[in-house]
């Protein structure tokens, strides 16, 4: 399996994304930067964290119109697993392949620790290695993550079991207590908080790991039944 | 040539933490009578004048300017001088 971690002007946890699928998952990636975009031949998509663009008008909002978004929207159709973590979750709102948008935390800190996040559906691509409602640590980092949306859309990602993590203390506002939602078929996830930087026991913890194993252990099954 | 005069606000119920704290700093100058504060944007575009600029304009508010899930906009139109 071979990823993609697209980069953008301003995106900073690409490395991480890269470390997390490449070193310790063991799959195949590249770093591949947003203008040389040829997605055709790659997996899984991932957009990782940072600034891109500087937060220019809104996070993820300038992201949203360049080029290879037309790739990343085509692979998202194709089924393939596309995962946006921080500014790629803030990215993946504004270019409308996930329901809602981000609003400034509630207390206007930007806020850089681990929290405690509830598996809220483990029967998705990335979450397959979890257990239901089990708990995981996994740091956040950002300014701009109190996800937003209207009560009609809430009711709708939680009908469909659309939202994959909780936060147990909500720490900046998010409606629902929202760490991470998956669109309605459920292969684009957009979590606010990092799972990359959480694969190495070593360095912390390494609950985010089962994430990216379960996303390769979903394609081989996929894989091995049309081969 | 014009110049558009657009404003974008938070729609109402969507929470606004720099308001409240721009509101709270107002208070703390003993601006007591202030009531609420919402914090928006403001842009100015030179555009081309065409037969159809309010619905190109209405597009790009809600294809880039705008996000219409948590923000309304409002413009003027104004001959460039």
């Amino acid at each position: 399996m071979k990823f993609a971690v697209i980069v953008f002007p301003g995106s900073n946890c690409d490395r991480d994304m890269y470390f997390a699928v490449k070193d310790q998952l063991g799959a195949e990636a590249d770093l591949v930067w947003y203008k040389e975009a040829n997605l055709a031949n790659y997996d899984g998509i991932l957009l990782p964290g940072g600034f891109s663009y500087g937060d220019y008008l809104r996070s993820g909002a300038i992201a949203s119109t360049s080029d290879v978004i037309t790739q990343i929207r085509e692979a998202a159709e194709a089924g393939k697993p596309v995962l946006g973590v921080c500014n790629g979750f803030q990215i993946l709102l504004e270019m409308g392949l996930l329901p809602g948008a981000m609003l400034p935390n509630e207390k206007l800190k930007f806020m850089c620790h681990y929290e405690t996040l509830t598996v809220e559906n483990a029967d998705t691509m990335f979450t397959r290695q979890y257990e239901e409602k089990e708990k995981i640590q996994i740091p956040i980092a950002h300014g701009d993550g109190n996800y937003f949306c209207d009560e009609e859309t809430l009711q709708k990602l939680q009908n469909n079991k659309q939202i994959v993590f909780t936060y147990d203390q909500n720490p900046n506002g998010s409606v629902g207590d929202i760490a991470g939602i998956t669109n309605e078929k459920g292969n684009v996830l957009g979590m606010m908080p990092h799972p990359e930087r959480a694969v190495e026991a070593l360095l912390g913890h390494d609950d985010g790991l089962r994430l990216f194993q379960s996303i390769l252990t979903h394609w081989r099954e996929h894989h091995a039944i049309n081969a | 040539m014009r110049k558009v005069k657009i404003h974008i606000t938070l729609k109402e119920g969507v929470l606004d933490p720099q308001g409240k704290a721009v509101h709270n700093s107002l208070q703390s100058l003993e601006y007591n009578n202030v009531q609420d504060v919402r914090v928006g944007k403001y842009m100015e575009v030179m555009v081309e004048d065409s037969d159809n600029l309010e619905a190109e304009i209405d597009r790009m508010c809600d294809q880039l300017l705008a996000n219409p899930v948590i923000e309304n906009y409002s413009y003027t139109i104004e001959e460039a001088g």
